[in-house]
C-alpha cells in the first residue's frame, strides 16, 4: 500500500471529505488508515477508482450499527463511510416506489414515506442503521412473516466496483426480469462484492389499524401449537413472533372494521387467555438481549427443537427465522457447544447457526458460519467482482478475500 | 438457418456430436438420448416460435445426478447445452443449439415432499405448475405464481423466467416463493443454493437468470395459504383513461389488490370473438379487480372499489357472485393472448412494463404510433404494475408487414424505457431482447451483471447467446478445458 499521506492526497482531489482514521473507528479492533465520506455517486466512484489505483482495501460504512457485525476484517486501508450520501433520490407514491442514497437512516426514510401513508415494509431492529446497511446485512424484523426481507422489496440497486465502475440493476418498476438480478445477490452480501450507493425499494401503504395478539405459552410444544394454528388459518398475520421466554405474538394489519374480528379469530387459535391490544409487546422486532448473538434458520417444525436447545433470549418468526443471545461473560466453550448444540438439532431441520456479534474470546473459539454449501461457487463470484481481494476481505463466510 | 440445421441432419451427424451423443446413450441407458431428426424437430422452439432450430441432441435424464453427468460429458466435448421445461417460454430462452445438447426435464415430474406444517413442498423441476397447486388444495394452500401458462410450464421454467401471473401483484414472483433449488452448476457440480443460508444469497441472481447459470434439479418452494374469500368485479369503461383513473384511485386508497387487469377495446373484440365471454357491449375498457384475504377486510375494501370505480366513470360493474361467474370474468381475460389470432392473421405479444402512473401518456403514444404506422396494436396489461402486453396486430402474408409490426413492437419498448420502464416485466429477455438491452442498461451494468455468469460459468456452454448481446470474455478459466468448437470455421450459427 501506498504511504497514508500519498492515499490521502489522492482521494482528497475526488472526494471532499476525506481524513486519516481514528482508533476508535477500528472495524473489529482493525483501525482504518483513512476514512472517505463521498456525497455523491460520482465521488463515491471517485474514491472507489482511487482505491483501486492504490491497491486499498475498502470496508463501506453506514450507520454503524452492525459494523461489529461477522469477522475482523483482514485488511482495512480505508474506511467508505455513507453518512454524506443521505439524499432521498424519488418518491414517486403513485407507483410505490421510493429511491434513496446508501446513506440514508431507515427511520428518516420511513418518515418521509408516511407523510403520503407508504411505508416500506422492513423493521428495523437497530435504530440508526441506514439503507445500504440493511440491505447488505439482509436485516429485517417481524414483518417478514408477511413481506419477506430486503431481497423481496430491493427492485433497484446501484453500485460502485472495486475498480470504481458504476453500476445497476433493476429500475423503479416492481415487475422486472430483463438481465440479473444484483439487487438480491447484494442482499446479504456485507459489503464484499461492491459499495452500495442507492437503492430503490417496492413500498406498501401504511395500514388504516393494527393490532397485536400476544399469549404467554409454558413451554415449547405449547408454542409450537400456538403458532401452528395461526399459521395455517386464514387470518393472514403480518407477523407471527415467539419472544423468548414464553411469548407468541401475532400482529395483524388492515382497516378497522375487518381487524377486531379477525383479532378476535385470531386469540381463540392461540388460546390460553391471549390478549388483544394496540401497542407491541415488550421485546417486539428487538434482538434477543447478549453480547452474543446467533442468527438461526429453523423452520416452523423446528420451533420446539430450537427452543429446547436455546433456552430462553431467543426469538423467532414465523418465517422460519429466529436469533439467539448469549449473555456477557459468557465462555467460549459455552458458546462452542451452544452453536454445536443448536447446529446439531437445526440441520436435521434443514436450518442452520451463525454467529453475528461475540465478544473476542467466543468469536475466535466458534466457527461462526458453520457448513456453507455452494462455497466454492461464492469465492468464484467474489473473484470476479473483486479480483484484488480489497472489499472487506475476511470479513464474510470462509474467510472469502 | 433452418436450411443448414437440415444439411447437417442429411449429411449425418457432426462427429464431435456423434461420439457425444454415443457416451450420453452410456451414461443415460434407456430411450433418453434422442438423435432422430423427426424426433429431434419437435424441440425446435419454445413459445417464441420465430425463432427455431433443430437440436444437436436431446436428452431426457431422470435425475440430478443424470443432468450433472450430461453437463460433464458436455463440458468435456466443449459442447453447448441448454435446458428445458416445458417450452412455453415467450423469449425464446430455451431455443435449442443445432451445435449442441437440449437437456429436458419431462421425466423429472415428481412431487417428491409435501410440507404443510412448514408450508413447503420439494419439486422436480419438470413438475408442472399447476400441479403444485392440486397437490396440496386440500391442505388449504396453494403455489402462488400464476403465469397464464400454469397448466402446462414447468416449476423450473418458472424459476428461470422468475415468473409471475396476474396475482402477483399482491404475492409477488417466482423468487419470492422459492426458498432453495438444488442446482447442477455449469461445471457438472450438484450443490444446494438456499434463500436463507449463510454465505452470498446466490439463489436470489439464479431466480431469472433463464437457464443461463445453471440446471436447477430440485425446487423448494413456498405455500400459500388459500385466502378466506376471493371477490372479484368486472367494471366497463367508456375509455382506456376512465380505467386508469380508477386504478389509480384504488391504489391511491392504499388497497393492494390480488389483481387489476385491464384489456382495451380492440382486445375485448378479440376476446368476444374468441370465446363469446359477453363483456359490456360498448366498453371501451373493461377491468377486472380481485381482492382475497379475510372475509371482514375484503368485505370493506371491496366496497371501496366498487365506489371508485362509478366515480372513476364505470357504467356497469359486475360482481361475481360465485367460482362459475368468477371463472367467466376471467375467461375474456385469460384467452386474450390466443384470441387475438381472431382478428388478426399474426400477431406479436410484447411485454414492456412502465410506472403505473405513466400509463395515460405511454397508451397515448401507442395509440399514435399505431395511427402513424397503420399497425394495429391491442392493449391487454397488468394494470396494478404498469406491465403492457400490446399485441401488435399483422398479416403475415403481406409482405413487409412483419417488419413493420417489428417496428412498432420495438417503439413501443422505447416508450417503456423512455418512462422509466423495462423491456420485460414476466417473459424474459432470452434470444428475443438481447439486442434491446443496451437501451436499458449502459455497458457497464451489462459487464457487472456478467460477472456473475463468469463466476458461475467460465467456460459460457450454459445456454449461450442467451439475456446478454455479446458474451464478457471471463479471462483464465481454471480447470474448464475446451474441444474444439463442432462448427468450428463452418458457419456462424446464430
Ligand atoms: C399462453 C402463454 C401464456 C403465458 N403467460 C405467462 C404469464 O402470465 N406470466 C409469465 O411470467 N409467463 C407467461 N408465459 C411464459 C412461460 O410460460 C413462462 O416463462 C414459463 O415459466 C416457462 O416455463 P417452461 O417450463 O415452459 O420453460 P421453457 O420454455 O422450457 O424454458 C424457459 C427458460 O427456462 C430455462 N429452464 C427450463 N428448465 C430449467 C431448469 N430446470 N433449470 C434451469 N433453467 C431451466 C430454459 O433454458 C429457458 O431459458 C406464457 C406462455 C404462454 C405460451
Amino acid at each position: 500500500m501506498a504511504t497514508s499521506a500519498k492515499a490521502l492526497d489522492a482521494l482528497a482531489a475526488v472526494c471532499g471529505d476525506v481524513r486519516p482514521g481514528e482508533p476508535e473507528e477500528g472495524v473489529l479492533g482493525v483501525e482504518p488508515a483513512l476514512v472517505a465520506a463521498p456525497s455523491s455517486v460520482d465521488e463515491a466512484a471517485g474514491v472507489m477508482r482511487v482505491a483501486a489505483a492504490l491497491g486499498l482495501a475498502v470496508v463501506p460504512r453506514g450507520g454503524e450499527t452492525r459494523l461489529d457485525w461477522g469477522a475482523p476484517p483482514a485488511r482495512c486501508d480505508l474506511l467508505v463511510d455513507t453518512r454524506r450520501l443521505d439524499a432521498l433520490l424519488e418518491h414517486t407514491s403513485g407507483d410505490l416506489v421510493v429511491s434513496a442514497q446508501a446513506g440514508m437512516p431507515m427511520e428518516r426514510l420511513a418518515e418521509v414515506l408516511a407523510e403520503r401513508g407508504q411505508r416500506l415494509a422492513l423493521d428495523v431492529p437497530l435504530p440508526g442503521s441506514t439503507v445500504g446497511g440493511t440491505i447488505a446485512t439482509a436485516a429485517a424484523g417481524p414483518l417478514r412473516t408477511l413481506y419477506g426481507t430486503p431481497r423481496n422489496l430491493v427492485i433497484g440497486l446501484t453500485i460502485v466496483r472495486a475498480d470504481g465502475q458504476v453500476a445497476r440493476s433493476g429500475g423503479k418498476v416492481v415487475k422486472n426480469v430483463a438481465g440479473y438480478d444484483l439487487g438480491r445477490l447484494f442482499c446479504g452480501s456485507f459489503g464484499t462484492l461492491g459499495l452500495i450507493v442507492e437503492a430503490t425499494f417496492r413500498l406498501h401503504p401504511v395500514p388504516a389499524a393494527r393490532a397485536w395478539v400476544t399469549r404467554d405459552v409454558d413451554g415449547p410444544k405449547q408454542a409450537y401449537e400456538a403458532v401452528q394454528a395461526v399459521l395455517h388459518s386464514p387470518v393472514a398475520a403480518s407477523a407471527v413472533e415467539y419472544i423468548g421466554p414464553g411469548k407468541v405474538a401475532v400482529l395483524l394489519e388492515g382497516v378497522p372494521d375487518g381487524l377486531s374480528l379477525r383479532a378476535r379469530t385470531t386469540a381463540g387459535l392461540l388460546g390460553g387467555d391471549a390478549e388483544i391490544g394496540g401497542d407491541p409487546p415488550a421485546g417486539w422486532g428487538r434482538y434477543p438481549d447478549g453480547t452474543t448473538l446467533i442468527d438461526v434458520t429453523a423452520p416452523p417444525t423446528a420451533l420446539p427443537d430450537l427452543l429446547a436447545t436455546a433456552g430462553t433470549a431467543v426469538t423467532w418468526n414465523g418465517d422460519g427465522h429466529g436469533h439467539v443471545g448469549l449473555p456477557a461473560g459468557s465462555p467460549p466453550d459455552v458458546a462452542v457447544r451452544l452453536l454445536g448444540a443448536l447446529r446439531d438439532v437445526l440441520g436435521a431441520h434443514r436450518g442452520g447457526a451463525v454467529v453475528r456479534y461475540a465478544p473476542e474470546d467466543v468469536r475466535e473459539a466458534v466457527d461462526a458460519w458453520g457448513p456453507v454449501p455452494a462455497l466454492a461457487l461464492m469465492r468464484r463470484v467474489k473473484d470476479q467482482f473483486d479480483p484484488d481481494h480489497r472489499l472487506s476481505p475476511g470479513r464474510f463466510v470462509g474467510g472469502i478475500r | 438457418m433452418r436450411m443448414l440445421s437440415e444439411l447437417e441432419d442429411g449429411e449425418g451427424m457432426d462427429s464431435v456430436l456423434r461420439t457425444l451423443a454415443r457416451d450420453l446413450d452410456v451414461l443415460l441407458g434407456g430411450d433418453r438420448v434422442i438423435t432422430d431428426p423427426v424426433r429431434l424437430r419437435t424441440y425446435e422452439c419454445d413459445g417464441l416460435t420465430n425463432h427455431r432450430a433443430t437440436p444437436g441432441i436431446v436428452v431426457l435424464p431422470d435425475s440430478a445426478e443424470q443432468v450433472a453427468g450430461v453437463v460433464r460429458e458436455c463440458v468435456r466435448a466443449g459442447v453447448p447445452y441448454v435446458a428445458r421445461g416445458s417450452g412455453t417460454g415467450l423469449s425464446g430462452g430455451a431455443l435449442p443449439r443445432t451445435d449442441g445438447v437440449l437437456i429436458v426435464t419431462s421425466r423429472m415430474r415428481r412431487i417428491l415432499e409435501i410440507d404443510i406444517p412448514n408450508q413447503r413442498a420439494v419439486v422436480e423441476p419438470g413438475v408442472i405448475n399447476l400441479d403444485v397447486t392440486r397437490a396440496v388444495r386440500a391442505d388449504g394452500y396453494y403455489f402462488a405464481p400464476d403465469p397464464s401458462s400454469q397448466q402446462i410450464c414447468s416449476v423450473g421454467g418458472n424459476v428461470a423466467e422468475n415468473s409471475g401471473g396476474a396475482h402477483c401483484l399482491k404475492y409477488g414472483f417466482t423468487a419470492h416463493h422459492v426458498l432453495a433449488c438444488e442446482v447442477v452448476t455449469p461445471d457438472g457440480e450438484i450443490v444446494e443454493l438456499a434463500a436463507d443460508g449463510p454465505g452470498y444469497d446466490l439463489l436470489g441472481v439464479f431466480v431469472g437468470a433463464e437457464g443461463t447459470l445453471g440446471i436447477t434439479t430440485k425446487i423448494t418452494v413456498r405455500l400459500t395459504r388459500v385466502p378466506q374469500t376471493v371477490q372479484t368485479l368486472l367494471a366497463a369503461f367508456e375509455s382506456i383513461e376512465a380505467g386508469g383513473r380508477a386504478v389509480s384511485a384504488i391504489i391511491g386508497a392504499g388497497v393492494v389488490p390480488a389483481a387489476i387487469e385491464m384489456m382495451d377495446a380492440l382486445s375485448i373484440e378479440a376476446a368476444e370473438a374468441a370465446v363469446n365471454c359477453a363483456y359490456p357491449p360498448g366498453a371501451g375498457a373493461v377491468l377486472i379487480v380481485e381482492l382475497d384475504g379475510p372475509e371482514p377486510e375484503v368485505a370493506a375494501q371491496f366496497a371501496d372499489v366498487e365506489r371508485l370505480c362509478r366515480d372513476a366513470g364505470a357504467f356497469e360493474i359486475r360482481i361475481a357472485a360465485d367460482d362459475a361467474e368468477r371463472a367467466l370474468i376471467w375467461k375474456g381475460r385469460k384467452s386474450a393472448f390466443a384470441a387475438v389470432g381472431r382478428i388478426s392473421p399474426a400477431y406479436i405479444v410484447q411485454d414492456g412494463v412502465i410506472p403505473r402512473t405513466a400509463l395515460p401518456q405511454v397508451l397515448a403514444r401507442i395509440d399514435a404510433l399505431s395511427a402513424e404506422s397503420g399497425v394495429r396494436v391491442a392493449n391487454v396489461f397488468h394494470a396494478g404494475d404498469g406491465n403492457l402486453h400490446p399485441l401488435v396486430l399483422f398479416d403475415d402474408a403481406e409482405p413487409g408487414a412483419a417488419e413493420r409490426a417489428e417496428e412498432v413492437s420495438g417503439a413501443i419498448l422505447d416508450l417503456c424505457i423512455e418512462h422509466g420502464g423495462s423491456i420485460t416485466g414476466e417473459h424474459g429477455v432470452g434470444v428475443d431482447k438481447a439486442r434491446y438491452m443496451p437501451r436499458m442498461f449502459t455497458e457497464a451494468d451489462l459487464d457487472t451483471m456478467q460477472m456473475v455468469r463468469c463466476g458461475f460459468d467460465p467456460g459460457g456452454l450454459c445456454n449461450p447467446g442467451k439475456v446478454f448481446p455479446t458474451p464478457r470474455l471471463c479471462g483464465e478459466v481454471p480447470g474448464v478445458r475446451k474441444g474444439p468448437h463442432p462448427f468450428e470455421g463452418k458457419a456462424d450459427l446464430f
